[in-house]
């Protein structure tokens, strides 16, 4: 039964697409073509904004400055990608080896903390990562733990307990981010490799190939379509993240999106936001397109 | 006591939705106060305020944009059961919320609470109705210092309703002498890594002019450029830019001296015997809340009578003893007790308070001060 082509039912097809373009275009298109006019533009008073075709915006927002934070997200973006496969893969892994009855429960659990807003979260890691949070406590308690030790054994007991620095650097941010987008990176990996034909890890196996050449010559090519989307769909909003920076980062964390954000709120510089996020979101284009760019020529290849 | 503590709780959602969902977090219940305020509703009408409301020919509902908990419990009831409006209450977290909410029309509110540099705002964006005084006696209840005010000159189109002071909070025991100084925030390693300072950039610079002994409304392009290394140099020395939740901050031993506005740290030190607040000795900056009437208000005749309520001696006493924030009302002050009257952190030194200054919004600098503040944060 192969699926009916659209070309030849075009008014029922229509029927069904008007609404989600309608929609798409009204809430999607529309606000972002105003915030894109609203980038040729320079604010007139303090609620106006005139759009005089100017180019000044994106001078302003292609200086070295804005570029430097620019590649400064994009850094801690990319490594926290690459923390998310590095610790999501095998989590996908399990989930897709798990026996059949857990592995319902075992996605719940990875999709459990969306059911809590970001806001609470974000909370929620700061007083575990806090000098006096309970990371801290623990450790300190560990510490005087081994002191005690140490005088039991008749050695000097260690120096008193310093609070490690966890929050408030460039280290919390990365981790905040991971603990965020972990959901994002493990979902479609685990999709792709549950559709993953296991005979042929069988195979591999039975013809002579160790574990770790099986998993880097058979799972990870066929789980690749998979694993881009994981790594496009966390590397995005990773790059656009806001809220963690701002709450857990310390005085040199900012990323793009803060600068963003700041120019829509209290520089009230609107023109030169939509600016900025505009180059934004050129950035993510060219990311995406690279991405299908390559995905084409593979697949070309191939034939 | 917990009727004390759930008010303090309230007090530090004040200035940001963040910080309340916070305290929301760390589980602390709300459930007694939902009780104490129904059992205060019950006297309302007899403890309210004094003002008489006279029937407006509008209908009798008010939509109020106001801050996070900055209402007395009983304020809406006790002027409902005087004769007015049923007000709803809706609320915001920042100035940048309200005005951006606003700037593109008035989507029914009648009363909105903006500070004052956003009062300036505003008006010049001609977003204000003027106030018709004849509709406020009571405010006869304000203190003189505040009937005038530069941001808006003759209370054209602004009430005032609270006031505050930015100055050094600062935990006792870990400081060896009062910092009464912005140096030992701005220009001294001596409490390296142990200092938090505000993200607001147009807050930095001003109170670093103060440091320099320039008003906060007299800087120049090349001031900026002085501060802006001035900053890079002391970041090092920062542990954080705090987003205005900088007595939780203090509260938790994250650092030791903060810079905040009176009222937080008021709150804090409540909570905590060993938290000082002090208005530095170079003087520092006003801000002002204020109750305005917005331009396309559906029933500005009950929003006339509403600001006058809220301008009520007794109402007002109510409000403060909540909010604990300093109140321009002189006769809602004369009815609060000492120990609110007499506190030099919500009350500072009137010498001390000479030196403070009101920030004018200028929209030519303010885009330089953010820039300027991008380049300390990225450098």
């Amino acid at each position: 039964m192969a699926l009916q082509d659209w070309k030849q039912h075009k008014r029922p097809f229509a029927a069904i697409a008007s609404g989600p373009l309608l929609w798409l275009f009204l809430f999607f298109l529309v606000p972002m073509t105003i915030v894109w006019l609203y980038s040729f533009g320079q604010n007139s008073g303090p609620a106006d904004i005139n759009i005089t075709g100017t180019l000044d915006n994106y001078k302003r927002a292609t200086e070295w400055l804005y570029l430097s934070i620019f590649g400064k997200s994009l850094a801690v973006a990319a490594l926290v990608t690459l923390i998310c496969l590095v610790i999501g893969f095998p989590v996908a892994m399990a989930i897709t080896f798990a026996p059949e009855k857990w592995r319902p429960w075992l996605l719940v659990a990875i999709m459990l903390p969306f059911w809590t807003n970001l806001l609470i979260r974000t909370y929620a890691l700061m007083m575990l990562m806090g000098s006096n949070g309970y990371a801290n406590q623990g450790l300190g308690a560990m510490w005087e733990g081994a002191s005690w030790l140490k005088t039991m054994v008749g050695l000097q007991p260690l120096e008193a307990w310093t609070p490690v620095q966890l929050l408030y650097n460039n280290f919390a941010v990365v981790l905040g981010l991971v603990y965020v987008h972990l959901p994002f990176m493990v979902l479609p990996l685990y999709s792709a490799l549950d559709r993953l034909d296991k005979s042929l890890i069988e195979a591999s196996l039975d013809l002579g190939a160790g574990h770790l050449k099986t998993l880097f010559t058979i799972v990870v090519p066929l789980a690749g379509p998979g694993i881009m989307a994981g790594v496009m769909i966390t590397l995005i909003p990773a790059l656009g993240a806001y809220l963690t920076p701002d709450l857990m980062g310390g005085t040199d964390s900012q990323m793009i999106a803060n600068v963003i954000e700041r120019q829509f709120k209290r520089a009230n510089d609107w023109p030169f936001g939509a600016a900025l996020s505009f180059l934004l979101i050129y950035a993510m284009f060219i990311l995406v397109a690279l991405q299908s760019l390559r995905g084409d020529r593979t697949k070309t290849g191939e034939r | 006591m917990k009727e004390f503590g759930n008010t303090g709780n309230l007090r530090l959602g004040r200035r940001s939705l963040l910080q309340s969902l916070g305290v929301a977090a760390i589980g602390i219940s709300f459930g007694g106060l939902a009780a104490c305020s129904k059992e205060a509703a019950k006297d309302a009408a007899k403890t309210g305020g004094t003002t008489k409301i006279a029937p407006t020919g509008e209908e009798p509902k008010l939509n109020f944009y106001n801050w996070d908990t900055y209402i007395g419990e009983t304020t809406l009831a006790d002027f409902k059961g005087a004769g007015g409006a049923d007000v709803n209450m809706t609320l915001f977290a920042s100035n940048d919320e309200l005005f951006a909410k606003l700037r593109a029309g008035n989507a029914g509110y009648d009363v909105i609470v903006p500070s004052n540099d956003f009062v300036e705002r505003m008006a010049g964006a001609d977003m204000l109705i003027p106030l018709d005084h004849a509709q406020i006696p009571n405010f006869q209840n304000i203190a003189p210092e505040y009937q005038d005010v530069a941001y808006d000159p003759k209370r054209k189109h602004s009430m005032p309703y609270t006031w505050l002071t930015l100055g050094i909070g600062y935990r006792k025991s870990k400081v060896k002498a009062v910092p009464d100084s912005w140096k030992v925030l701005f220009d001294s390693d001596e409490y390296k890594g142990r200092i938090a300072v505000l993200s607001e950039a147009g807050d930095m610079f001003r109170l670093y002019a103060k440091y320099l002994g320039k008003s906060v409304n007299g800087l120049t392009k090349d001031d900026i450029k002085l501060i802006e290394a001035m900053m890079i140099k002391q970041k090092p020395n920062f542990k954080a830019f705090h987003e205005d939740n900088g007595q939780d901050l203090l509260l938790k031993g994250e650092v030791d001296l903060v810079l905040e506005y009176n009222g937080d740290i008021a709150q804090a030190m409540a909570e905590d015997d060993d938290i000082g607040f002090v208005l530095p000795k170079e003087g520092s900056q006003f801000n002002s809340d204020n109750l305005c009437i917005p331009k396309g208000a559906p029933r500005p005749k009950n929003a006339h009578a509403f600001i006058n309520y809220l301008l009520d001696a007794e109402a007002g006493k109510k409000i403060t003893e909540t909010i604990l924030y300093p109140t321009p009302n002189a006769a809602a002050k004369a009815l609060m007790p000492d120990d609110y009257k007499n506190n030099p952190v919500i009350f500072p030194a009137a010498e001390l308070m000479a030196k403070c200054e009101y920030a004018k919004y200028n929209p030519e600098l303010q885009p330089l001060y953010e820039e300027a503040f991008t380049r300390v944060r990225a450098s």
